[in-house]
């Protein structure tokens, strides 16, 4: 193949998934020349697993995603069939906004809106190698012999890498949906010397929506207030969608037991790890045999199309056996299966060779980010994309990194557990990983990002005064609420007494009255109006605020103990053999994770508290030593 | 795939008693860090509303320690004010002077624990004065070599301790904890998933109810708690007739009896708790041995073995004007391995004993020679006891007494954590709110065993509960 030189880029993305498409948009709305490449420019924004996006965690970084200057929340905000708030019976912490998405749909605004940005070239193409000069990443090549330089590049394969579908006794090799493999890049990564492990995931089959009898189902319909992932959606779609809910039972699950020996999981044909939280039927089957049926939910896959996803039956099971699951479930009798469902191994690189940038250690300015980092999910993968795409078109403009910490945003835990601790299986964000949810809520991501996603460019100036204004609102009805005092008057006992809570004896402050759990703003807009007209955002903060302070102040504290362990920088290039204090597995570990802060280091499995104490006293004695040596 | 809990690990305050462990005039509990101001305040009660806060740095105030919880004097104290970065760590420094005993001492330290300082490590202080750029580059590597120490001993300490019932105890705490944060983790991150059934703030509250009854009964009944109260738990063991109701007595006598308050323990005799030179003794079954015989004789060798496994120093008594008898060969060969402090008594009397035989028997052992009758070596005795103590022969014993401080600090702030907890669902806070204290709790109790894996309620949620969409 002769090698030609087709052009120089700021950045380049390989891949336009959703860690690539944010990944693009990002570099690009930040001023940076971008190429995207991608295998098959019909596959942009695909979604190749079930057609939703958002719930419990992963809703919350949609959200910070759009808060951060992304495009995931806007998009699906367009493009979804239903939209539902998760958990509303529970805190304000754990609430969590999911859509179903048209998949096509999604897919086609997504690309429009890549076509329509200035700053990228969108080019179908397979890249096979990087240029690599001076031990530093200077651009790619492709297939057909096309170089293109850059001064950074992203790979966002998802499980294209050494992609290989498996169904029943069958193995192919292939990306997501039948698309091809990227067998050259996988090699040529191997070749560079990155750690590489093998993944496993699984999607379930499709049903023709025609020969689905719902009837013998239950309707799970969106909600009736309209919602939105996007601080600047003002548009509701309202013409909605249902799901369905139907079970499987004795019937199905004996026919797994008794083809068991069929399915690729447990034939020993899959070697890669799968996800525990996405199990496929047969383990849910063989785990928990106890279970007399499972839930199986049917979404649809968009307005356009017949196309049903099966919810709750990823299998590896042959196509024979997934038919006769499917006719012993109740709906699905007479279901026609569109599309079987399959098991995909793939290679992902062991995401602790990473900086909490995205950039690998081991070749400067190339980074990494979604599913080839160990992830699984859509917006997982996004809000890797996001922070690559920031980062790398930092560096291109040498401007200083930007890392989320922890306490700012789910962004933020999901790129330290990547990057410290690693993953055995597909990574996947739960609310229990973060330490501080109770900080990091769907609600209120524009208040912690925003001020971020302005600074680096992503938030235009009038979205930004548009917040400013909001904070103002929100601190100064506060501050109204802890002066005014309610009187006990006729009209506040007779409100109070109509709710069922005690009647006040003496003049009561606001927020004291708000803290009593049956209270809500509204009743104290009742019996203190602001004499403005306040926004139901504003209202939500007030009232979370001042009900949930107790815990938010708690919450905070331990923040504050975090910063401080944060700010307790570690200087690169540290030597860790070199410490004769530490225990060997924490030497190890350090050397290989190479932490920026003590916080970051004390977080490192197997590094303990006397081993971050050692640290600490090492790394203030080389200071003094250099002060004293200058 | 884990995470430890403890972010408050090197910046926290830190509080410990910085005197030698002895019989000192005044013995000083030092406070390092932001919180110290706010923590004293909460314990101190000086003339008027003196807040120490407010009172200027380098000042030195009269008052009492009370216990806030419910007002009592604990000690009359003066206590010096440091605002940071004048001080030794360069942090803001509390130094309370108390003049009672050790036990006094350590009541206070323990009120300061429960107000939220961490009892520090050996070393610590000195440690922060380094990291804050108080002292030069000398003193680095001793610092690390005292970490390094303590890491080793620590990891002795924490090898015997996981076989002890408290971490048993606490180990089951924990796990019933973690089935309740399972499930609400689950009812959060699997909302539609219906095979689960919902928390209810009920089923929360009766079972923090439950724990919180369960870390009442470990505070209580936790043995070594009692024995950081109550001292070195200390056997006299001999023949009859070898003098041990004389050593007791002169022990008692000698000594100042040290009053305790253990809740829920009626001691008859207060006797029974010794200060020896500093060191807090408690004698174990002395009535015991005031009316019987040989310990062995009454319930053989193995069990006595056992029942003196537990104590942190041995007294074995022989007699002077006697020959060696099979019995007291059985007993050297009872405590063999043992804290043992080897006594010949009644040396007013006239040499029987082959002390050759008892140089060699009591090779692992000091060896003291007393007329107790007459007074003499008495002082020798209570020398070598305490030698024994601070020189940390006795390391067990003084080992579990540091770390029990801390178990017995992380034991009353777990307690308040699941307090928070039962208060919050009363009120009716949500459920995943009231997890956040019930959660703390679970790591509080998983510092007591050194293990705070936050990995462990993932994977629990997975082995527990089969989970879909």
């Amino acid at each position: 193949m002769i090698k030609f030189e087709a052009g120089s880029y700021d950045v380049i993305v390989i891949g336009a998934g959703h860690a690539g498409v944010e990944a693009g948009l990002a570099a690009a709305r930040m001023g940076a020349k971008t190429l995207m490449l991608t295998i098959n420019l019909d596959m942009v924004a695909f979604m190749p697993c079930n057609p939703s996006v958002g719930g419990p965690a992963k809703g919350i970084v949609v959200r910070e995603i759009d808060a951060l200057g992304g495009q995931m929340g806007r998009t699906i905000d367009k493009t979804h069939i239903q939209m539902r708030m998760l958990n509303t019976g529970k805190g304000p912490a754990v609430r969590a906004l999911r859509a179903q998405a048209d998949k096509v749909l999604y897919q086609q605004d997504m690309k429009e809106t890549i076509e329509n940005e200035p700053n990228i070239t969108l080019l179908q193409g397979m890249v096979e190698e990087l240029i690599i000069e001076d031990g530093e990443c200077k651009g790619v090549i492709t297939k057909t012999g096309a170089a293109f330089r850059s001064k950074t590049t992203i790979i966002t394969t998802g499980t294209f890498l050494r992609g290989e579908i498996i169904i029943g006794d069958l193995k192919y090799s292939s990306g997501p949906n039948n698309q091809q493999a990227s067998i050259g890049l996988a090699e040529h990564l191997r070749k560079l010397g990155f750690d590489i492990v093998r993944f496993k995931t699984g999607t379930p089959p499709r049903v023709n929506s025609q020969t689905i009898d719902y009837t013998k189902t239950e309707i799970q319909p969106g909600d009736d207030v309209p919602h939105a992932f996007s601080y600047e959606t003002t548009q509701y779609i309202t013409d909605q969608l249902p799901c369905w809910l139907t079970y499987t039972n004795e019937e199905t699950h004996t026919i797994i037991d008794e083809n068991l020996h069929r399915s690729a999981m447990y034939s020993g044909m899959i070697k890669g790890t799968g996800p525990r939280y996405c199990p496929s039927i047969e383990d849910k089957v063989v785990r928990f045999n106890d279970k007399p049926r499972h839930q199986i939910f049917l979404e649809p896959e968009g307005r356009n199309t017949k196309e049903v996803y099966v919810q709750g039956l990823s299998t590896s099971l042959p196509e024979d056996v997934q038919q006769k699951i499917l006719e012993s479930i109740p709906g699905l009798e007479k279901a026609q299966m569109m599309r079987a469902g399959y098991a995909i191994e793939y290679d992902a690189i062991v995401p602790t060779q990473l900086w909490p940038t995205l950039e690998t250690k081991k070749i400067p300015n190339l980074y990494t980010a979604g599913q080839i980092n160990g992830t699984s999910g859509y917006e997982e993968a996004a809000g890797q994309g996001l922070m690559a795409g920031i980062n790398a078109a930092r560096r291109a403009f040498k401007k200083e990194e930007v890392i989320l910490s922890r306490s700012d945003a789910y962004i933020g835990v999901l790129i330290d557990d990547l990057v410290t601790k690693g993953t055995n299986e597909p990574y996947r964000l739960l609310t229990s990983r973060a330490e501080y949810r109770l900080l990091l809520r769907h609600d209120n991501a524009d208040l912690r990002l925003t001020d971020i996603g302005h600074n680096i460019g992503l938030i235009r100036d009038e979205r930004h005064a548009r917040f400013v204004k909001k904070k103002e609102l929100i601190d100064a009805e506060l501050k109204r609420l802890h002066a005014v005092i309610i009187k006990p008057d006729e009209k506040a006992q007779a409100l109070l007494e109509s709710i069922g809570s005690s009647i006040l004896k003496d003049g009561i402050r606001g927020t004291d009255l708000l803290r009593r759990p049956e209270i809500t703003y509204n009743h104290i807009k009742e019996l203190a109006p602001s004499g403005l007209e306040l926004s139901l955002d504003v209202e939500e903060q007030v009232e979370i605020h001042i009900k949930y302070e107790g815990y938010i102040e708690k919450s905070l504290q331990q923040v504050g103990k975090l910063k401080k362990m944060e700010n307790k920088k570690i200087p690169d290039g540290i030597d860790y053999h070199a410490i004769t204090g530490l225990a060997s597995e924490a030497r190890q570990k350090l050397n290989q994770v190479r932490p920026l802060s003590i916080a970051q280091a004390s977080r490192i499995s197997g590094v303990n508290p006397s081993d971050i104490s050692i640290l600490l006293v090492y790394i203030e004695q080389g200071r003094i030593a250099k002060v004293s040596g200058e | 795939m884990e995470e430890r809990g403890e972010v408050r690990v090197e910046f926290d305050t830190i509080a410990a008693i910085s005197t030698p462990m002895g019989e000192g005039a005044i013995a000083i509990v030092r406070l390092s860090g932001d919180e110290s101001f706010s923590i004293a305040d909460r314990v101190f009660r000086g003339m008027g509303d003196k807040q120490l806060q407010a009172v200027p740095s380098h000042t030195i105030h009269y008052g009492h320690i009370v216990d806030p919880a419910t007002e009592t004097i604990v000690e009359e104290v003066m206590v010096s004010v440091m605002r940071g970065p004048k001080t030794f760590t360069r942090e803001d420094v509390i130094e309370i002077n108390c003049h009672g005993g050790l036990v006094t001492v350590n009541r206070v330290l323990q009120l300061v624990l429960r107000q939220g300082a961490r009892l520090a490590e050996p070393g610590e202080f000195t440690k922060r004065a380094f990291l804050n750029g108080r002292i030069d580059l000398s003193q680095a590597e001793a610092v690390m070599d005292l970490i390094r120490a303590k890491t080793d001993r620590a990891m002795n300490v924490a090898m015997g301790q996981m076989e002890g019932k408290l971490s048993k105890l606490v180990k089951l705490l924990r796990q019933e904890i973690l089935e309740i944060l399972a499930q609400v983790e689950v009812n959060i991150d699997y909302p539609e998933y219906d095979d689960v059934e919902e928390m209810t703030l009920k089923v929360m509250m009766e079972k923090s109810t439950y724990v919180r009854g369960q870390i009442e009964k470990l505070l209580e009944t936790s043995e070594q708690g009692k024995i950081l109260r109550e001292g070195l738990s200390t056997v006299i063991v001999g023949r009859p007739n070898v003098g041990k109701s004389s050593l007791l007595n002169s022990l008692v006598h000698e000594n100042k009896a040290i009053v305790t308050d253990v809740p829920g323990t009626t001691r008859d005799v207060i006797e029974e708790y010794v200060n020896v030179r500093g060191v807090p003794l408690r004698l174990v079954d002395t009535a015991g041995i005031r009316e019987t015989e040989d310990i062995v004789e009454r319930i053989g060798v193995e069990r006595s073995r056992k029942v003196l496994k537990d104590a942190d120093l041995i007294l074995l008594v022989l007699n002077h004007s006697e020959p060696l008898l099979e019995e007291d060969r059985r007993l050297f060969e009872t405590v063999n391995g043992m804290d043992v402090i080897v006594i010949v008594n009644k040396t007013d009397l006239e040499r029987v004993i082959d002390m050759k035989e008892v140089q060699e028997l009591s090779a692992q052992h000091r060896l003291v020679t007393t007329s107790l009758l007459k007074e003499q070596g008495v002082d020798e005795l209570e020398e070598a006891i305490a030698s024994l103590f601070f020189e940390g022969s006795l390391e067990a014993g003084d080992m579990t007494y540091v770390s029990n401080s801390r178990h017995i600090a992380l034991l009353h702030l777990a307690l308040q954590a699941i307090e928070e907890a039962i208060q919050g669902a009363e009120i009716g806070t949500p459920v995943d709110m009231v997890q956040i204290d019930l959660r703390r709790t679970w790591e509080i109790l998983g510092e007591i065993i050194g293990d705070t894996v936050q990995e462990s309620l993932i994977d629990q949620l997975f082995s527990q509960f089969c989970l879909g969409k």
